[in-house]
C-alpha cells in the first residue's frame, strides 16, 4: 500500500523535539510533547538502590521507596492517595539495583499535582509508624507469594549461582528474615544518606510545553539540596562459573516446573550489546519466541513459554533462556536447551535469520515508542546510558551495521554451554 | 474519544471499522469472531482457545514458519485473545507494512490446515499452559467459584477448559468448530491508524469479499436460573496466604444497570480498568481499601467487573492479612456493602469515578492498538456506541441509582463465597 503519510524517522525522538536541561541541583530533566492526548507522563530514578543494603537487612531500599508515598512531612498516606485518585492520577516508586525509579501519570491539567506529591514523597516522606508496620506486614505477604512462585523461584535460584559471592545474586525485596529486622530509623537513615538529587533524572512526556515542564520541575525539585549524599562502592568483579552449576528448589503441590539455564551477558554500554541482543533475538524471541520457542515449544510440544531474554544494565547482566515445563520433562527441555546453546555458540546464525532481526528491530520502534510511557523510558534510557540524543534517530544504522561475525563472537565471549548456571524449581 | 470512525458491513457479512489516526506511522488491525469458552459443551471445553492456538499453524499459503517469520520480521507486534464471548486477532504494524497482515487474516479465516502432527504438539502445549495456570492459588478458586456460579449457562468453564477434554479432543472436533464459527458474517474487523479510509477499505473488499458468508452460527444461550440462597466453597492448596472471592451477579453490559453499577465499583474498590494495552491506576481511597487493608484485615482488596453478552459475575477479590482469618475480611467486606446498600453515597465520589473514567480513556488514547481494540471489542458485547457514549452515561449516574443497584445486585443470596485455604509451604 503507498499510503504511508508520516516520514518514520521523523516521528521518532530526536535533537530537535526531545529538551534535555541540567538543573543547578544536578537533576536532569528530559521533555518531549505530545498533544495528541490530554495526557502526561512522569518517570525518573536516582541514586539509591539496594547495592546500598547491608546483607542483614536485605530488602531496605525497597522497603523505603515503598514507605515514600505511606505519609510525608505535610500530608498523610489517605491524603497524598485521596488527592491522586480524586483526579485519576498515578504515581509509584520502585526499588533497583544501582537506581530506584517512579513513574506517574495524569491529565496534563494535574501535573503541577504530581510533581508536587513526587517532590513531597522523595525529599520529605515522614515514614509514619503505623504505616512502616502495615507495609511490613504487605511486604511479607508479598514474600510468602514469592516462595510459592515456581518463576520467581527459579530466578532467584539462577542468580544465587550465576553471582555467587556479589552483590547482584541478591533479591533486591529481601527474604523474610531480613525484612523483619529492619527498623523505622533504617527507613530515615537510609532516606537521609542516599537520596538526593545527585544523579537524579526525570522525564516528562505528554501534552505539555517543554519549558512550562521544566519550569513545573524547577518549582518542585530545583531547590532540593542534599550535601553528603553518598557514593556507591566500587562492585567486585563477577566471577565466571569455573563449571555448570545445577541447583533444584522445591515446592511441593505444583503442576508446573519452571527453569532458567544461561549466563553472564554484556552491559548495556558495552560495544557487543548490539550483537548480543541481535543473537538474543535469533536465539529465543524473534517470531514464535525463536529458535528455543521452535525447539522446545513447536517441535516437541513441551512448553507453553520458552525464550531467551538479555538482562544489561550498568553492570554485567545475564543471559538466560527461560522456560515453563510438566515436572517430568525437566531433563528433556534442558537437554533441548542446551543443545541449542551449542548450536549457537558453534555456528552462528544465518545471513536470513540476522536479516530477519534486524528488520524486526527496526520496523518495532516506532510501535515501542508510540505512547508517552514508551517514550519516556526510551528518554531515560538514554540519559542512563549516554547513548546521545540522537540515538533513535541513528538506530537503524547501529543495528544494520551488526554482522553475522560480530554476533558469533559476542555469543562465544558470553556463552560456554560447559559453564552454565540452571536453575529448577517446582514440585 | 468521539473522533469520526467510518463503518461499512461488506457483502458477504464482514463488518468493518476504519478510523483514520495520523499521529504515527502506525496501523494496527483487529479481526474479532463471536466465538469463545461461552460457545462449548462439555467434552470440548477449550475449544476455542485450542482453534485460537491452531491459526498461528499455517494455510498453504503462509505455513507456520513463514507466517509468524512474516510479521515479526516486519516489525510487528501481534497477538491474539480467545475469552468467554469472542476470540480477537491483531497486528500493530509500521503502517507501510499492514497489507502482510491483512493478507495473512483474510487467509486464515478459512485457508487454516489444522493438520494433525500441530494438533497433537499443540495439546500438550496447551495443557502445559493449564498446568502453569494450575500453579497459581486464584486460578484454582476462580475455576471453583465459576463453576458453581453457573451451572446451566456455559459460562461456567474457564476459557483455556478442562484438562479431561485437553486430552480427549480430536483434530475434526477443532477442523469443525473452525468451520462453523471462522465466517465473514460472524466476524467484525478492526482497523486504526495511518490510513486512507477508502483506499484502506478498496483493500479490504478486495481481500475479503471473495470469501463466502457462511450459515449464522447458532450461540449456545441457556440461561442461569436464579440462584436462590448463598454458596460458600473452598479450594486447599500449597503456600501460606489464604485468599477470598466474593462473587455477585453482574448484568450484561449494555443493561442500563452496568453504568450505575460501574460507578459503585469505583468507589468500592477503584475503577476497573478496561482498557486492554494500558494500565490502571491504584485504588488506595477506595471503600474497600480503607476498610479492609487500612484497617489490617487484608493486604489487598480489588474489585473486577467484566463487559459481557449474558449476566456474569463482580468479583471483589481479598488477600488476607497473614495476622487475620478469611471470615474477618469477609465481615468487614460485608459491612462495607451493607453501608452502600443503606446509607447514600456523596454526589463527591459520583464526580470522582467520572473523572477517574476520564482518565483512564485519555491514557488509553495514547496507543494506536488500544483504539483498534476498543472499536471491535465493543461490538463484540454491544456496539460502537457503547464506548462512544461511556463516559456520559456514567455522568447521567445519580446518587440515588447507586443505592438502588447496591441493594439490588449486592444480594447475599445470590453470591458466591470462595476461600483459598493455604496447606503450607
Amino acid at each position: 500500500m503507498t499510503n504511508f503519510k508520516l516520514d518514520s524517522s521523523r516521528s521518532l525522538p530526536g535533537p530537535e523535539d526531545i529538551h534535555r536541561e541540567v538543573l543547578s541541583n544536578g537533576i536532569t530533566v528530559l521533555t518531549r510533547s505530545n498533544f495528541n492526548s490530554p495526557s502526561v507522563v512522569v518517570s525518573g530514578y536516582f541514586s539509591a538502590g539496594s547495592l546500598f543494603d547491608p546483607d542483614e537487612k536485605l530488602g531496605l531500599a525497597d522497603f523505603v521507596t515503598s514507605a515514600l508515598m505511606r505519609g510525608t512531612e505535610k500530608r498523610s498516606f489517605d491524603k497524598i492517595y485521596n488527592e491522586l485518585e480524586s483526579v485519576g492520577a498515578g504515581l509509584g516508586f520502585s526499588s533497583g539495583v544501582h537506581k530506584s525509579g517512579f513513574n506517574g501519570r495524569s491529565l496534563a491539567e494535574d501535573l503541577p499535582l504530581l510533581l508536587t506529591l513526587l517532590s513531597e514523597s522523595l525529599i520529605q516522606p515522614a515514614f509514619p509508624k503505623a504505616e512502616v508496620e502495615k507495609l511490613r506486614a504487605q511486604l511479607l505477604t508479598g514474600l510468602a507469594i514469592r516462595v510459592q512462585d515456581t518463576s520467581d523461584m527459579a530466578s532467584l535460584l539462577f542468580d544465587e549461582i550465576l553471582f555467587k559471592g556479589h552483590p547482584y545474586s541478591r533479591p533486591e525485596d529481601g527474604y523474610p528474615e531480613t525484612v523483619q529486622k529492619i527498623r523505622r530509623e533504617d527507613l530515615v537513615r537510609f532516606h537521609r544518606d542516599h537520596f538526593g538529587p545527585r544523579g537524579m533524572a526525570i522525564a516528562i512526556v505528554g501534552a505539555v510545553k517543554a519549558e512550562e515542564a521544566v519550569r513545573q520541575v524547577k518549582r518542585a525539585l530545583g531547590g532540593w539540596q542534599v550535601k553528603d549524599q553518598k557514593e556507591v562502592h566500587e562492585l567486585p568483579e563477577v566471577k565466571l562459573l569455573k563449571k555448570t552449576v545445577s541447583k533444584a528448589h522445591r515446592i511441593a503441590g505444583k503442576s508446573q516446573s519452571d527453569l532458567v539455564i544461561g549466563t553472564n551477558g554484556p552491559r548495556r554500554r558495552d560495544a557487543e550489546f548490539m550483537s548480543a541482543t541481535l543473537g538474543n533475538n535469533i536465539l529465543g524471541q524473534f517470531g514464535m519466541m525463536g529458535r528455543i520457542g521452535d525447539v522446545v515449544r513447536e517441535r516437541s510440544g513441551l512448553a507453553y513459554y520458552a525464550y531467551s531474554s538479555l538482562s544489561a544494565g550498568l553492570g554485567p547482566g545475564s543471559w538466560e533462556v527461560s522456560a515453563g515445563v510438566n515436572p517430568q520433562n525437566v531433563k528433556k527441555a534442558t537437554d533441548l536447551i542446551v543443545d541449542e546453546l551449542k548450536r549457537f555458540v558453534q555456528e552462528g546464525v544465518t545471513t536470513d535469520e540476522l536479516a530477519d532481526s534486524k528488520a524486526n528491530f527496526i520496523g518495532r520502534l516506532p510501535l515501542s515508542l508510540e505512547s508517552n510511557g514508551g517514550v519516556a523510558s526510551a528518554l531515560l534510557n538514554i540519559e542512563r546510558h549516554n547513548l546521545g540524543l540522537d540515538y533513535y534517530r541513528r538506530y537503524a544504522d547501529l543495528v544494520s551495521a551488526a554482522t553475522g561475525e560480530d554476533v558469533l563472537n559476542t555469543a562465544r565471549k558470553f556463552i560456554d554451554p560447559t559453564r552454565l548456571a540452571m536453575a529448577v524449581a517446582g514440585p | 474519544m468521539k473522533n469520526s470512525h467510518t463503518q461499512i458491513t461488506l457483502s458477504n457479512g464482514l463488518k468493518v471499522f476504519l478510523k483514520e489516526i495520523h499521529t504515527a506511522p502506525i496501523i494496527s488491525s483487529w479481526l474479532w469472531y463471536r466465538v469463545g469458552s461461552r460457545d462449548e459443551v462439555q467434552g470440548r471445553t477449550g475449544i476455542s482457545h485450542w482453534v485460537e492456538h491452531m491459526q498461528f499453524k499455517g494455510t498453504p499459503q503462509f505455513p507456520a514458519n513463514i507466517l509468524d517469520k512474516s510479521i515479526s520480521r516486519e516489525g510487528g507486534s501481534w497477538n491474539a485473545f480467545t475469552y468467554m464471548d469472542w476470540t480477537a486477532y491483531f497486528e500493530t504494524m509500521p503502517a507501510d507494512k499492514i497489507d502482510i497482515a491483512l493478507r495473512l487474516e483474510s487467509d486464515r479465516m478459512v485457508n487454516s490446515q489444522f493438520d494433525a502432527n500441530e494438533v497433537a504438539s499443540e495439546r500438550t502445549v496447551i495443557i502445559s499452559e493449564r498446568e502453569g495456570s494450575e500453579n497459581e492459588p486464584m486460578f484454582l478458586l476462580g475455576e471453583a467459584i465459576q463453576q458453581s456460579a453457573f451451572r446451566i449457562h456455559p459460562y461456567h468453564h474457564e476459557v483455556i477448559g478442562d484438562m479431561v477434554d485437553l486430552h480427549t479432543m480430536t483434530r475434526d472436533d477443532l477442523y469443525s468448530h473452525y468451520r462453523t464459527f471462522y465466517v465473514p458474517n460472524n466476524a467484525v474487523m478492526a482497523l486504526a491508524g495511518d490510513f486512507d479510509t477508502q483506499t484502506m477499505l478498496a483493500r479490504i473488499k478486495e481481500l475479503f469479499e471473495p470469501i463466502p458468508g457462511g450459515t449464522e452460527p447458532a450461540r449456545l444461550a441457556r440461561e442461569e436460573p436464579m440462584q436462590k440462597g448463598e454458596v460458600r466453597l473452598s479450594v486447599e492448596g500449597p503456600g501460606a496466604t489464604s485468599y477470598v472471592q466474593v462473587c455477585y451477579r453482574f448484568p450484561f453490559a449494555s443493561h442500563p444497570d452496568f453504568f450505575s453499577l460501574s460507578v459503585l465499583d469505583s468507589l468500592l474498590a477503584g475503577p476497573s480498568n478496561l482498557n486492554m494495552f494500558s494500565g490502571g491506576i491504584s485504588n488506595k481511597t477506595s471503600r474497600l481499601y480503607r476498610a479492609l487493608v487500612d484497617k489490617e484485615l487484608a493486604v489487598s482488596a480489588h474489585g473486577g467487573a467484566q463487559a459481557t453478552i449474558d449476566p456474569f459475575l463482580y468479583s471483589i477479590t481479598m488477600t488476607v492479612h497473614p495476622k487475620r482469618k478469611p471470615e474477618e475480611a469477609l465481615a468487614a467486606l460485608d459491612k462495607e456493602i451493607q453501608r452502600v446498600k443503606a446509607e447514600k453515597v456523596s454526589k463527591e465520589e459520583i464526580t470522582r469515578a467520572i473523572k477517574q473514567a476520564r482518565a483512564l480513556f485519555a491514557y488509553g488514547s495514547e496507543n494506536i492498538t488500544n483504539q483498534g481494540f476498543w472499536m471491535g471489542y465493543a461490538e463484540m458485547f454491544a456496539n460502537y456506541e457503547w464506548f462512544q457514549t461511556y463516559l456520559d452515561k456514567l455522568a447521567a449516574v445519580t446518587v440515588k441509582d447507586i443505592q438502588r443497584v447496591a441493594n439490588e445486585y449486592f444480594v447475599p443470596q445470590r453470591r458466591v463465597v470462595g476461600t483459598y485455604i493455604p496447606l503450607g509451604n
